[in-house]
């Protein structure tokens, strides 16, 4: 089990050291890379070639290599190149809070829909309720995440006016407004993922409604809350448990892009602005970053798992 | 009917005046249609999918000449709603929108299919290769599928733009070797399945070259589920562009996509509702169908699903 899992994290941080290596490398391999797009800017040839002394870019490619990944190690993943040059670490620290709370709370959300959305399929499987659902997880899935964020402020922003259409406001300063702010993006975001956990939860309970001990279950004369809950449920989610890590990664690509709607400077927002603005220090940071979180909760997921399965095998 | 003859001999017997008028009085049984007839019979979502997508299409092929106005036209009141005139009405800069989203059908449903045919191409032959010959250059090639198996397709499609830059050639580049590692997954798995059949190793011991094992024998019969996947991923690539567009690293900004045009809309949506709500409504359609179509195809294949539906 400890072998398992530590095979895990050795697995993740080579996953998160190719990504580093990766980004490091193409960056500088494609024509027109920003670096030199960012020297041309500059404009001055003598005030280039001090930036690229400063950025040590007159060293070879495996020296600048070894000195970034040392660097990057520390923590230190350069300044953004426009505008006041904060450091990137700085508007990473500011950002990753907006994007975990969108994120947590549009996973929240879509649980709640889902979770009983797929109970009530399967158990009533091929009713009303059943076409319902597969109709709206159908629609969820097509509708682009960016196109939700549109209408839900056309709707609750623009025409009702109940709930504010833009902005971020940190949990200190209040439970409401930090939620008011974040319940349509997480709404958007969190759409598409409860369509899929719906599904998921339906066939898996399918899945287990047919085996034997369910039938001995309702045999026995056991309430159908408690057949289907305690006897039926709790088993149907061990298989769901193994894609949340996938889907995980699905809500975070959908907060990339519908952070840009709602202007949250979360993680999407910051890589987005950094590739338009070709601040290239930004971009690699936020790469970093979003890789690490999708890196880290799969290994999360993957523990869970062997935690939560006590048939699977640990070593092979 | 009185002339039917015992079905054995129907072919031979028949004197030359007596040509059958139809399979039922040749004696042979009625023509069956085909499998995906009666699929589509069968099955109305696909139906209303592929119906859908072939007026997609239709649309995309004939804008020039079904769109009422000139897309790109700046000639008509600002910010109108739907009229006559206008069904879908007009944007901000008095362009009709109708116009604009029948022309924006050509980018979408071009950059989806052209990229899924890339990366169906480029992660085919990366997983036959991976598969058939294993060892080292399967390693090689499964550790990069595999790290980018690890990311949404979506994700890579930015991380790729990221790199090369923004604009429409560049975002096809990216998108498709972001979709290509499902096919290389696919295609390595059949492989793996089908080269230790027995007809693939009495071909081998006939001498055929490593080629036309792959291409002849392997190949054919890994096509069902290559093409499902195809099909899920066209909606996905769809998807993917018109994000891209939304978040402006895709188009150059005159060209009318749905994604772009979504994106213009953001600033008038207090005013004109409309532009919010129809290009979005063109993507959210075109993707639903291509989504029942590949659901009809994986019952017409019976293809066990691959991968989880969870990735995009």
């Amino acid at each position: 089990m400890t072998r398992y899992i530590l095979k895990r994290v050795v697995h993740a941080l080579l996953v998160m050291w190719a990504v580093a290596t990766l980004v490091f490398f193409m960056l500088r391999a494609v024509p027109g890379d920003p670096l030199r797009a960012m020297l041309f800017d500059v404009g001055d040839p003598q005030a280039a070639e001090e930036l690229r002394r400063k950025l040590g870019l007159d060293q070879p490619i495996y020296v600048q290599y070894a000195l970034w990944l040392g660097r990057v190690l520390q923590g230190d993943l350069g300044n953004s190149i426009y505008g006041s040059r904060v450091s990137v670490s700085r508007i990473l620290k500011e950002a990753i809070p907006r994007t975990l709370s969108l994120a947590g709370l549009a996973f929240l959300i879509a649980l709640l829909l889902a979770v009983p959305a797929g109970i009530l399929s399967a158990v009533k499987r091929g009713s009303l309720w059943d076409h319902t659902f597969t109709v709206l997880a159908f629609l969820g899935l097509s509708m682009p995440d960016f196109w939700l964020a549109i209408l839900l402020i056309l709707v609750f922003a623009v025409h009702l006016q109940w709930l504010p259409a833009i902005g971020y406001v940190p949990l200190s300063k209040g439970f409401w407004p930090w939620l008011s702010h974040l319940i349509l993006p997480a709404i958007a975001v969190g759409t598409a993922f409860s369509a899929i956990l719906a599904r998921m939860i339906r066939s898996a309970m399918l899945e287990v409604l047919r085996l034997d001990y369910i039938q001995v279950a309702w045999a026995k004369g056991l309430p159908e809350r408690r057949v289907i809950f305690k006897h039926a449920l709790r088993n149907a989610l061990i298989p769901v448990i193994t894609v949340m890590g996938i889907a995980f990664a699905l809500l975070m690509a959908g907060a990339v892009i519908v952070e840009n709607v709602f202007a949250i400077k979360g993680l999407g927002r910051v890589l987005i602005q950094g590739i338009l603005n070709r601040d290239y220090p930004v971009v690699q940071g936020a790469i970093l970053v979003v890789s690490a979180i999708f890196v880290f909760t799969n290994l999360l997921v993957d523990v869970l798992y062997t935690l939560i399965n006590p048939r699977i095998r640990y070593e092979e | 009917m009185k002339n039917r003859q015992p079905r054995a001999s129907a072919a031979v017997q028949y004197p030359a005046q007596a040509v059958p008028r139809s399979r039922e009085e040749a004696g042979l049984p009625r023509r069956r249609s085909p499998r995906w007839v009666k699929v589509l019979r069968r099955d109305k979502k696909a139906l209303f999918g592929l119906l859908v997508l072939l007026g997609m299409t239709a649309s995309a092929i004939f804008a020039p000449w079904i769109a009422p106005y000139d897309p790109r036209a700046q000639e008509f009141e600002m910010l109108l709603p739907p009229s006559a005139a206008h069904p879908l009405g007009t944007d901000d800069l008095g362009r009709d929108l109708l116009s604009r989203i029948l022309y924006g059908a050509r980018i979408s449903l071009f950059v989806g299919v052209v990229t899924v045919g890339l990366a169906m191409i480029v992660g085919v032959f990366l997983g036959l290769l991976a598969g058939y010959y294993g060892g080292w250059l399967d390693s090689l090639i499964m550790r990069y599928i595999d790290l980018q198996w690890a990311f949404p397709n979506f994700i890579i499609a930015v991380y790729l733009v990221a790199i090369f830059g923004t604009g429409l050639e560049n975002v096809i580049v990216a998108v498709s070797l972001a979709f290509l590692d499902d096919f290389a997954r696919i295609a390595r798995a059949m492989v793996l399945s089908l080269r230790e059949e027995e007809y693939v190793l009495s071909a081998r011991s006939l001498g055929a070259s490593d080629l036309r094992i792959m291409g002849k024998h392997i190949l054919p019969n890994a096509l069902a589920p290559v093409i499902v996947q195809a099909t899920v991923s066209v909606s996905y690539a769809i998807l993917a562009e018109a994000g891209l567009s939304f978040l402006g690293l895709g188009v150059k900004p005159t060209t009318p996509t749905w994604g772009l045009i979504l994106s213009d809309a953001r600033t008038f949506i207090s005013r004109a509702w409309w532009l919010g709500v129809f290009p979005g409504l063109a993507i959210m359609l075109t993707v639903l169908s291509i989504n029942f179509l590949g659901d009809a195809l994986r019952d017409l294949f019976d293809v066990r699903e691959y991968r989880e539906e969870t990735k995009r």
